[in-house]
């Protein structure tokens, strides 16, 4: 450090810095695209491998037979679904007792704070059963949770496979932990009550009944989708609340059994394929991990096992996919692979520790850790901090400048603290309204304008966004002076350190969101002054906002998916996505719409008021 | 005559008690009363105190007559904790009832020391099966006679005779358990014990290091049990003052000499129970004890071990005491998993092995099997049938069991072998049980920072409330906000009317709070407390951090209402005189109930490679802000070189001219 405290050669240095700025500028953003996209190239990951010493070599044989007779009772269980309208209670819970449980059954009831068009539903009332089965000599300090959630359309052969599988596990001598085999309904505001009841917190204020019995500390807990009775591939479904990930040993567990069990298995829906080195398969892979990315950065749980992670219990969900194949697997396979992966996870002394919780995969058998996909993100936040870099030396060069003007000038004090921070409060206030106001004004909005609920919700939220892009003009007129020279870098030095800070610890929580507003932002964040032209920048910035990354996310996901979609669609998708994303937060504590609404929306309305500096 | 005698003795009786119950008093007392008839001896031969069972039938006068008597001592607490030491000998007392009700046992055989054994069988509610073990060695010798020492050891093993000599035990109580006692499918066990090991002892009060001995104690128990007691240190030993009273003769009340500890992760295997078997006179060679195959007991659902050691009266006067020593063994076995699915058992199938004879050197040997439910022979079929049917009140119900005695010789039959079968005729998915007394325990919240520990205590009585006691030891690496104690009875405030809480010490001793809570009929009582998770240092985790520590059961001990006395109908089968006014002796019973034990997860490093990296890095981070920071904040200025001494000499020069300087 020497090199810095030698004035000359640090006047060098910020020279060549300020000089080289901009290219360093596009060099650090190419390369950290670059580095993101090499991520998915085979040679560069590493192979996924058992960590857990417990789950690794121990050997376990499968031996369930009652693949026929689970969907039989799966079919039984639709019938009286049917027959009752909803989860058939009574039915469920001498199903239970008579494989040898010990059944409880939990109600709850929430109203969603604006009805879900997506899942039609506004007033959920519902019950969840759930069947213990005590380990013998296991003093309940220890279990292991398998449900199946209970869903008007389908899932009843999961249902099936979850009592087959209780009647065979009762049967058996080796469990150390207690398995809980639990039946939810409403899929997950169902698992968010009896989360909240077995742990006793209450965190969105859904009204439920407490749980009379329970089994310890939860170590693992897996969820089963099926839907029909025989499946061609197993779809592992790993992203949960916030972008939380379970332990990778959950994920290469499951490979691990596939692969003896010859189960084709699937991640994000996407096979794998072996000719890595060919075009085709790197952008195979590069489908597979941008997918994980968006869906990681939606911050939803995308399984009804993504409510777990808060709790700290590794989950993952397993849908069973029917597509054409011609290779079929049938129901008892797939009870043997959960019943092989519950043996395991019964293996366990330790909570799963030993592996990654920080991870991409671009497919089942490579994995990208957190230490090789982060220098990707830095390499994008590395913009900002040169950024905030050049400003600093430019105002610290134009401080003795002001010095020397001071004899002329009336100008107060040269930032001015009121002019910086004016905008700052105004574009936070704006971002307090965006989350609040759209469920506050809702009646308001449905009494005035024909819509429904949920698209009032959703233009309120669109329209609070599109009205902070008129702040500059208000905010101006609301400060004294005029906007100075000095003030814009003094305003833009704040706001890209707010940036920079606010992407990085967005990123150590769900990089992959951290990375995709990073990618949008950055470029805005650098090259924003009130001297480039107003109109072309305008619309650029409009473009890259985060509203507009939400929008092309929805294009690219069903691009992705394979299911392209029109403009129109699209829209309404998005608007679905609008909606989607505030219900999360209200009924399970997803933080992204807050992240949105509260802090990064903020922070590019200061680089918006940037734009229009007088 | 009889009964105003009866009455005046349990009086006398009871004063003597409630007073320092000196062996003198007893003495007086017996002189003024005539000697006993054979009803008398009869009523005192049930329990092991012979005072005992008198005073119970006087428990109606019990507050009445003692208050004036402890009016220094007026506390409601106290009044109930004496009451519940007593009751909890009445409960053990009744269990000794079924054995000792036949005429045999008053013939005490000449020399010293006896032996009996029995075996319980009990089908529970779920359909498992609940095998309950009793061995008792009564030894009519006093370990502390001055100037005698005891050196000659016949029934009594001497290893655990010598442990009491030498540290001068008063009680001791230690269980061994592998697996949780589930009372809503079982209902209430005769013996309960919380899972992994549990170990209580009452010192005598001629001891002065208390501590010392406990210790010495542990280790030595420890060596004698082949298990990790040595583990029993200050950090998890408690005093309790109300909670575990003495079960034997004498009155000592002062805390000072009691210890009690838990280790709920105290794993119970084979070499617990072989030591525990070579305890035994005919040891696993003969008698009951040919049943306990290590590989079938741990074949179950449940098992327990105990040993308890206290003192008795020798004989009703209780002149002399003498000791006893009981050791117990609880099974259950699972019918589903063992049985493939067939529900019949026999004492084969769950053994292994059937009984041929009883323990020679037993004065007595029997099998009961609980048929209570099962009088016409409905629910399930016994064979070979027993003719003997013997009626006791066990746990506030009053059951009725079918005897097999071991010294009969025509009980085995002509095949000289006894294989007692069991075939179920239903098969029904039974209900959940709803206990009277029973409690429950977790922890809640999430994140490694705070949580709360709730426990639920549930009476299920339809119209009586009763208090129970409460203790809780929480490991100090819980930090227990006590100012965040709540108790709660149907949603609302339940003040409990002792609380006795004694703070943590940081690595030295345990929180230990014990409350006397009074439970509403028909209530689920909530006790909740939060706590925070304290960051050990990185020699105190354990081998396995990321499994959590566990935190051992609380315990509930209460009087619960017996269901005789709920019971109003029975007067078809009871004769009329007999049941009008509810039967004091049955009214209630002492239960003690285990909560489950917590695992809990505290805020644990990364013991791997990783770690060192993140330490590293930020080290390296550290560094690096630092000499960053401190050239932001430094402000650099070029300093001038200093002047040579020619330019100095000439600056001064200058100066006195009034020039200024260069």
């Amino acid at each position: 450090m020497g090199l810095l405290s030698d004035p000359n050669r640090r006047r060098a240095l910020t020279t060549l810095l300020t000089r080289l700025n901009t290219p360093l500028c596009v060099v650090c953003y190419l390369a950290g695209v670059a580095w993101f996209m090499g991520l998915a190239f085979q040679p560069f990951t590493l192979r996924t491998y058992m960590s857990e010493n417990a789950m690794g070599s121990t050997m376990v044989e499968e031996h369930f037979p009652a693949g026929e007779r689970a969907l039989a009772m799966g079919r039984e269980f639709s019938a009286h679904k049917k027959q009752a309208g909803g989860m058939p209670v009574d039915w469920l819970v001498k199903a239970m007792q008579a494989k040898g449980l010990e059944v409880f059954t939990q109600s709850f009831s929430r109203t969603l704070p604006f009805p879900d068009e997506n899942k039609e539903r506004y007033m959920v009332r519902g019950t969840n059963v759930y069947g213990i089965l005590r380990a013998p000599r296991a003093p309940r300090t220890e279990s292991l949770v398998f449900s199946a959630p209970c869903s008007p359309q389908g899932n009843d052969q999961a249902v099936g496979l979850l009592l087959g599988l209780a009647q065979y596990f009762r049967g058996q001598i080796y469990w150390a932990k207690d398995i809980i085999f639990l039946v939810n309904e409403h899929d997950l505001i169902g698992m968010q009550a009896w989360l909240e009841g077995y742990h006793h917190t209450n965190s969105t204020g859904m009204s439920w009944t407490p749980l009379h019995g329970r089994g310890g500390s939860i170590q693992a807990a897996l969820t089963l989708e099926l839907s029909s009775d025989v499946i061609t591939s197993l779809d592992l479904v790993l992203e949960g609340l916030n972008g939380q990930l379970p332990n990778l040993d959950l994920a290469n567990l499951f490979y691990a059994f596939c692969q003896k069990i010859n189960v084709l298995c699937t991640i994000q829906g996407k096979l794998q394929r072996n000719d890595w080195d060919s075009v085709a398969g790197y952008s195979h892979a590069v489908q597979t991990m941008l997918l994980m990315v968006l869906k990681q950065a939606s911050g939803r749980p995308w399984g009804d096992h993504g409510l777990f992670l808060r709790y700290h219990v590794e989950a993952a969900t397993i849908r069973g996919i029917n597509s054409f194949r011609q290779y079929k697997t049938d129901a008892t396979t797939v009870g043997r692979l959960i019943e092989g992966m519950y043996r395991k996870l019964n293996n366990l002394l330790e909570r799963l520790h030993q592996s990654y919780f920080f991870y991409l995969l671009p497919s089942l058998s490579h994995f990208v850790s957190i230490g090789y996909y982060m220098p990707a993100f830095g390499l994008l936040i590395l913009i900002p901090l040169l950024r905030a870099l050049d400003l600093w030396v430019q105002l610290e060069g134009a401080a003795p400048a002001a010095v020397d003007g001071l004899v002329d000038g009336e100008q107060p004090s040269s930032p001015g603290f009121l002019s910086v921070m004016t905008p700052v409060v105004i574009s936070h206030l704006t971002g307090v309204a965006l989350y609040t106001l759209p469920v506050l004004a809702q009646q308001a909005a449905v009494e005035h304008f024909p819509v429904s609920e949920t698209e009032a919700v959703v233009l309120t939220a669109i329209a609070i966004y599109t009205a902070g892009l008129a702040l500059p003009h208000n905010t101006h007129r609301v400060l004294s002076g005029q906007g100075t020279e000095e003030g814009w870098r003094v305003l833009k030095l704040v706001a890209v350190l707010y940036m920079a800070v606010l992407l990085a610890c967005t990123a150590l929580i769900n990089f992959s969101l951290g990375f995709i507003l990073a990618l949008t932002l950055v470029p805005v964040a650098a090259f924003i002054t009130p001297h480039v032209p107003r109109i072309p920048s305008a619309l650029a910035m409009v473009l890259l906002s985060p509203a507009c990354t939400l929008l092309f996310s929805v294009f690219v996901y069903q691009e992705l998916q394979e299911t392209p979609v029109s403009l129109l669609d699209g829209w309404s998708l998005f608007l679905s996505v609008i909606s989607q994303g505030i219900l999360d937060h209200n009924l399970y504590g997803s933080l992204v719409y807050p992240l949105i609404s509260l802090l990064v929306y903020p922070c590019w309305l200061l680089l918006w008021n940037i734009l229009f500096w007088k | 005559m009889t009964s105003r005698r009866c009455i005046l003795l349990s009086v006398v009786l009871l004063w003597c008690i409630t007073h320092a119950s000196s062996e003198k008093q007893l003495k007086i007392t017996e002189d003024k009363n005539k000697p006993p008839t054979d009803v008398d001896r009869s009523l005192s031969e049930k329990s092991p105190e012979g005072q005992l069972h008198a005073q119970k039938s006087e428990e109606t006068r019990d507050t009445s007559k003692a208050e004036p008597d402890q009016a220094e001592k007026a506390k409601s607490e106290k009044q109930f904790a004496s009451k519940e030491a007593d009751v909890n000998r009445d409960d053990i007392s009744d269990q000794q009832g079924k054995g000792v009700n036949d005429e045999a046992e008053f013939k005490r055989p000449l020399a010293k020391d006896q032996f009996q054994e029995e075996l319980v069988i009990k089908p529970l509610p779920s359909g498992d099966i609940y095998s309950s073990f009793q061995f008792r060695t009564r030894w009519d010798i006093d370990f502390f006679q001055p100037g005698k020492k005891v050196s000659h050891y016949r029934l009594f093993p001497k290893s655990l005779g010598q442990l009491i000599s030498k540290f001068s035990v008063r009680e001791l109580h230690i269980s061994f358990t592998q697996g949780y006692w589930r009372t809503m499918q079982w209902g209430q066990p005769f013996l309960p014990a919380p899972p992994g090991a549990e170990l209580w002892v009452w010192f005598q009060d001629t001891v002065t290091d208390v501590d010392g001995a406990w210790k010495e104690l542990t280790n030595v128990i420890s060596g004698i049990f082949c298990a990790s007691l040595n583990f029993i240190d200050t950090t998890n030993t408690v005093q309790p003052t109300a909670s575990f009273r003495s079960l034997g003769v004498g009155n000592v009340t002062d805390q000072k000499f009691l210890r009690y500890a838990l280790l709920p992760r105290e794993i119970v295997c084979t070499e617990n129970l072989t030591p525990w078997k070579k305890l035994l006179p005919c040891g696993s060679k003969a008698g009951l004890a040919v049943l306990l195959k290590s590989e079938k007991l741990f074949h179950s659902s449940f098992f327990s071990q105990a040993v308890h050691i206290r003192p008795i009266c020798q004989d009703w006067q209780c002149r002399t005491m003498a000791w006893e020593l009981r050791q117990t063994l609880n099974v259950v076995f699972d019918l589903y998993t063992t049985g493939q699915n067939k529900k019949e058992w026999s004492l084969f199938k769950m053994f292994s092995r059937t009984l041929t004879e009883a323990c020679p050197l037993a004065s007595s040997s029997k099998v009961y099997i609980d048929v209570t439910d099962n009088p016409q022979g409905e629910l399930f079929e016994l064979h070979p049938s027993s003719a003997t049917l013997n009626q006791a009140v066990v746990l506030g119900d009053r059951r009725t069991y079918a005897v097999y005695d071991l010294k009969m010789m025509d009980t085995f039959g002509s095949l000289r072998t006894l294989n007692i079968v069991l075939r179920w005729k239903t098969s029904s998915g039974a209900d959940m049980l709803r206990p009277l007394l029973h409690g429950e325990r977790y922890v809640a919240g999430y994140g490694l920072q705070t949580g709360e520990i709730h426990t639920l205590i549930s009476n299920n009585h339809p119209y009586r409330a009763f208090p129970v006691l409460l203790l809780d030891v929480v490991p100090w690496y819980l930090r227990m906000y006590i100012h965040t104690l709540i108790v709660t009875s149907k949603a609302l405030p339940n003040k409990p009317s002792y609380i006795h809480y004694q703070p943590s010490k940081d690595r030295v001793r345990p929180h230990l709070l014990e409350m006397l809570i009074q439970l509403p009929p028909n209530s689920v009582t909530e006790v909740t407390v939060q706590f925070e998770r304290a960051l050990l240092k990185w020699t105190e985790y354990t081998p396995d951090p990321n499994h959590g520590l566990y935190v051992g059961s609380s315990v509930i001990s209460g009087l619960v209402p017996s269901v005789v006395a709920m019971d109003t109908n029975s007067s078809q089968e009871y004769p009329l005189f007999s049941t009008f006014f509810p039967c004091k002796e049955e009214s209630s019973y002492f239960v003690r109930v285990y909560t489950e034990p917590l695992l809990v997860n505290l805020p644990t490093p990364d013991f791997s490679m990783p770690y060192n990296v993140i330490c590293l890095t930020c080290t390296v981070v550290a560094v690096g802000y630092g000499s960053l920071y401190n050239l932001l904040t430094r402000t650099f200025q070029v300093e001038e070189p200093s002047p040579g001494l020619v330019k100095r000499l000439a600056n001064v020069i200058r100066y006195f001219r009034g020039v200024p300087p260069l």
